[in-house]
């Protein structure tokens, strides 16, 4: 691609020909302002915050989508622009509810930073504002359209990223507003609950149901035995909410704050993500081995499951049988440790932190009470960010905390477990345990590269002594239906196929930290926050899930063997077929 | 506006969805063929309901949100069916300025609180506010099914309702 030279502010640049003025000036470091702009999916120009002056234009240009020419000459900063920029942030504000005292997004709000940085005066425009009741009718989402501002950057999102588009704009000029067909309530339309519209909302308007109360409440009961554990890649993102850079690993500090929440134990969800590979591994291998229903399709994403159920109901006998990592231990918890323990599963309250607001709606799930009817595998899941408000409540300094480690007998994770977090990841850890199995002794080489990375739909065959597996993997649901609508057509041929509902995995997930525009835009988070969990892998010497010893030792005192009775009793589950709104 | 849903059933007759498809299949491929499609769909069906929306999704392969986001954006698409009696009220500024704002609420009356925008749930009495339909000099004027009524205080009301129960 050819570049141009144009000046900004009156200094020389060359930028490639085909960028936006968006483009040209962040790649000299100058940041517009922008709302409603997302890179690839939401260029629609419609909240006119990225003004800027073109010379020879007729008034201000929108950076986000007008295009770079030889020789344009761009002010992003005079006068005139700033005031414009202001208008338009007190246009918005005309029509907002302004309660910035208790909104979840006080501090990570977007529009509440420009307003600020802007100077705007809240009341400038004063007029007529719609009221919108709170819809609250999802487990998982809640929308509070008072705080919309119409950018439309979660309808992309569940529209154009993930190919699902089960909210937009409904009717038009003042009353516009987003919702879903026919106005029904989220909860009544084939919303899988990925969250993938809250990380996209600049504002307020969308968050996750929030369970934290719930928590709090059952650590205050002296009668509950209250135990937690973390998702493979909450460790690698929840340091964002106290202000470490995308990327880092927190596994050390992420542990001690929670056992500063007091709960009675803290654990390692890795081991349940070693436990779900070799349940899955087995499972694909006996189905591969003996003509069972092929491609085996993992389970572990329950965005994906919901998706499987409304959209292609005609796969759910390929989804393998495995609970998720979160509800394998949940039920491990209340049957293997309450026993050993002589604890009443009635009275152990358990709660998994993860990536994801999907696995709110997971834990109430049909098929997921191990231990008895009426008691839930998992009794709350909290996303990163709830876990990251209850250390904020508790007013404990997440970032001068020291590392401290997971509780036993549940503190143990291999490198395989520790991928689960990624795209990719599970394929990677059934494929090591898998083909040691079939193989008989070990690999000389553990990664399987051509299942990394953040591609939206991944192809690999591997050779496993004489036999070939050929798999694929997907992430994004957009992407899983393209894959699926190829395995459907014949197209493709596989025999295992992971798929995640959130693209890039867990590590993108809907319950992860937000991130504003300016960096989700200019920063691939899915690469970013992944690579936290790919080198941790790297740094261990417990690779495999099946040597994790904590997983040999359930075997061994517990479940006897992968796939056993009792091992389908307590860590399996069965889906349902669902319609479409 | 804000769209009114509709409470009335659906009697949608298999020959009407076999036209609804033949229409989608005639536009199918053509660039912007929502319209077009929405436009025909409501000359067969008379309105826009869910049942048809869906059908249009379907074979659309696209979200039933994105069907109805656009039949709630433009106005000469009704999610509501015409009532065998329908009214409509005009609201132009002639009969505003006259009170027409009385008449509709003498209907609403009398219709148990029927709206304008709303079609009674047994498909009997729709109500219609509509723009200026070009008789001020009649103002304020309303219409049943199409006969024009015009000079009216709210006391005709009962009367001219009474002719269609
Ligand atoms: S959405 Fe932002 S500006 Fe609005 S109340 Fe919340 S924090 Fe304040
Ligand atoms: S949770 Fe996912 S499926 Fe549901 S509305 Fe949001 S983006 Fe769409
Ligand atoms: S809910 Fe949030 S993301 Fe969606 S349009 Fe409103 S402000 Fe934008
Ligand atoms: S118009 Fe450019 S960011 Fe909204």
């Amino acid at each position: 691609m050819e570049n141009v030279n144009i000046k900004i502010n009156g200094r020389d640049y060359s930028v490639p020909a085909n960028s936006t003025v968006l483009e040209a000036c962040r790649a000299a470091n100058i940041d517009i302002p922008t709302l409603c702009y997302m890179k690839d999916i939401n260029e629609i120009g419609a909240c006119r915050l990225c003004l800027v002056e073109v010379k020879g234009a007729r008034g201000p240009v929108a950076a986000c989508v007008y295009p770079v020419n030889e020789g344009m000459e761009v002010l992003t900063n005079t006068p005139a622009i700033r005031k414009a920029r202001k208008n338009n942030l007190q246009l918005v504000l005309s029509n907002h509810e302004k309660k910035c005292l208790t909104c979840i997004r006080s501090t990570s709000c977007e529009l509440q930073k420009l307003c600020q940085e802007y100077g705007v005066d809240e009341d400038y425009f004063e007029g007529e504002s719609n009221h919108y009741d709170i819809d609250d009718s999802s487990v998982a989402i809640i929308r509070d359209n008072n705080k919309c501002i119409l950018c439309r950057r979660c309808v992309a999102a569940c529209k154009e990223m993930q190919g699902i588009g089960v909210i937009g704009a409904n009717d038009r000029g003042f009353d516009t507003h987003i919702a879903s067909p026919f106005e029904v309530k989220l909860a009544e339309t084939s919303c899988i609950n990925c969250g993938q519209c809250i990380v996209a909302c600049p504002v307020g308007a969308l968050y996750e149901r929030d369970d934290t109360d719930k928590v709090f409440d059952a650590i205050a009961d002296p009668t509950k035995h209250v135990a937690i554990c973390a998702a493979p890649s909450v460790r690698a993102t929840i340091g964002e909410c106290f202000g470490y850079e995308p990327g880092t690993d927190t596994e050390g500090k992420m542990v001690a704050g929670m056992k500063a929440l007091g709960f009675d134990g803290v654990y390692n969800m890795n081991l349940t993500a070693d436990l779900t590979i070799m349940e899955e591994a087995y499972e694909f291998l006996d189905r591969f081995q003996n003509g069972g229903k092929l491609p085996l399709i993992t389970s572990c994403s329950p965005g994906w499951i919901k998706y499987c159920e409304h959209y292609f109901p005609e796969f759910t006998d390929n989804l393998s049988s495995c609970k998720s990592p979160q509800q394998m231990f949940g039920a491990l918890y209340k049957t293997f440790y309450a026993q050993k323990h002589g604890i009443d599963p009635k009275d152990i309250f358990f709660v998994s932190v993860i990536p994801c607001t999907a696995k709110k709606f997971e834990v109430g799930r049909d098929g997921q009470c191990a231990a008895g009817e009426g008691i839930y595998d998992v009794d709350v899941a909290i996303t990163t960010r709830e876990l990251a408000r209850m250390m904020q409540t508790a007013g404990i300094d997440f970032k001068n905390l020291g590392d401290e480690k997971f509780d036993e007998p549940f503190e143990l994770g291999s490198g395989a477990g520790a991928i689960f977090g990624a795209t990719g990841g599970v394929m990677e850890a059934a494929l090591r345990t898998a083909a040691e199995v079939v193989l008989g002794k070990p690999l000389e080489k553990l990664e399987f590269e051509d299942v990394r990375g953040i591609e939206g739909v991944k192809k690999a065959t591997y050779k496993l002594g004489d036999v070939e597996v050929r798999v694929a993997v997907a992430s994004g649901t957009a992407n899983a239906k393209k894959l699926l609508n190829s395995v459907k057509s014949g197209e493709t041929q596989v025999d295992f196929i992971e798929i995640m509902a959130c693209p890039g995995g867990c590590v993108n997930g809907g319950g992860q930290p937000t991130q504003p525009a300016v960096v989700r835009n200019n920063v691939d988070l899915r690469s970013v926050r992944a690579a936290v969990l790919y080198n941790a892998d790297k740094a261990m010497d417990l690779r495999k899930s099946h040597e994790n010893s904590a997983v040999k030792a359930l075997y061994d005192e517990y479940f006897e063997k992968p796939n056993s009775h009792k091992a389908h009793e307590i860590l399996h589950t069965h889906y349902v077929k669902r319609g479409l709104y | 506006m804000k769209k009114k849903l509709t409470t009335v059933m659906f009697r949608g007759t298999k020959a009407q969805e076999e036209q609804l498809i033949a229409v989608i299949e005639k536009y199918r491929d053509t660039q912007g063929a929502m319209m077009p499609i929405l436009q025909e769909a409501q000359e067969i069906y008379g309105y826009l309901p869910i049942e048809v929306q869906k059908i249009i999704a379907a074979r659309m392969d696209v979200s039933l949100e994105e069907v109805y986001g656009v039949a709630s954006f433009y106005s000469q698409f009704s999610l509501n069916p015409k009532g065998e009696v329908a009214i409509a009220v005009c609201l132009g500024t002639a009969c505003y300025v006259k009170g027409a704002g009385d008449i509709i609420d003498r209907i609403s009356l009398k219709l148990g609180g029927l709206q304008a925008g709303d079609t009674s749930p047994d498909g009997k009495y729709s109500l219609e506010a509509t723009r200026c339909i070009g008789a001020c000099g009649l103002a304020p004027v309303l219409t049943v099914n199409g006969e024009v009524y015009g000079r009216l205080v709210k006391e005709d009301v009962d009367g001219i309702l009474a002719k269609y129960m």
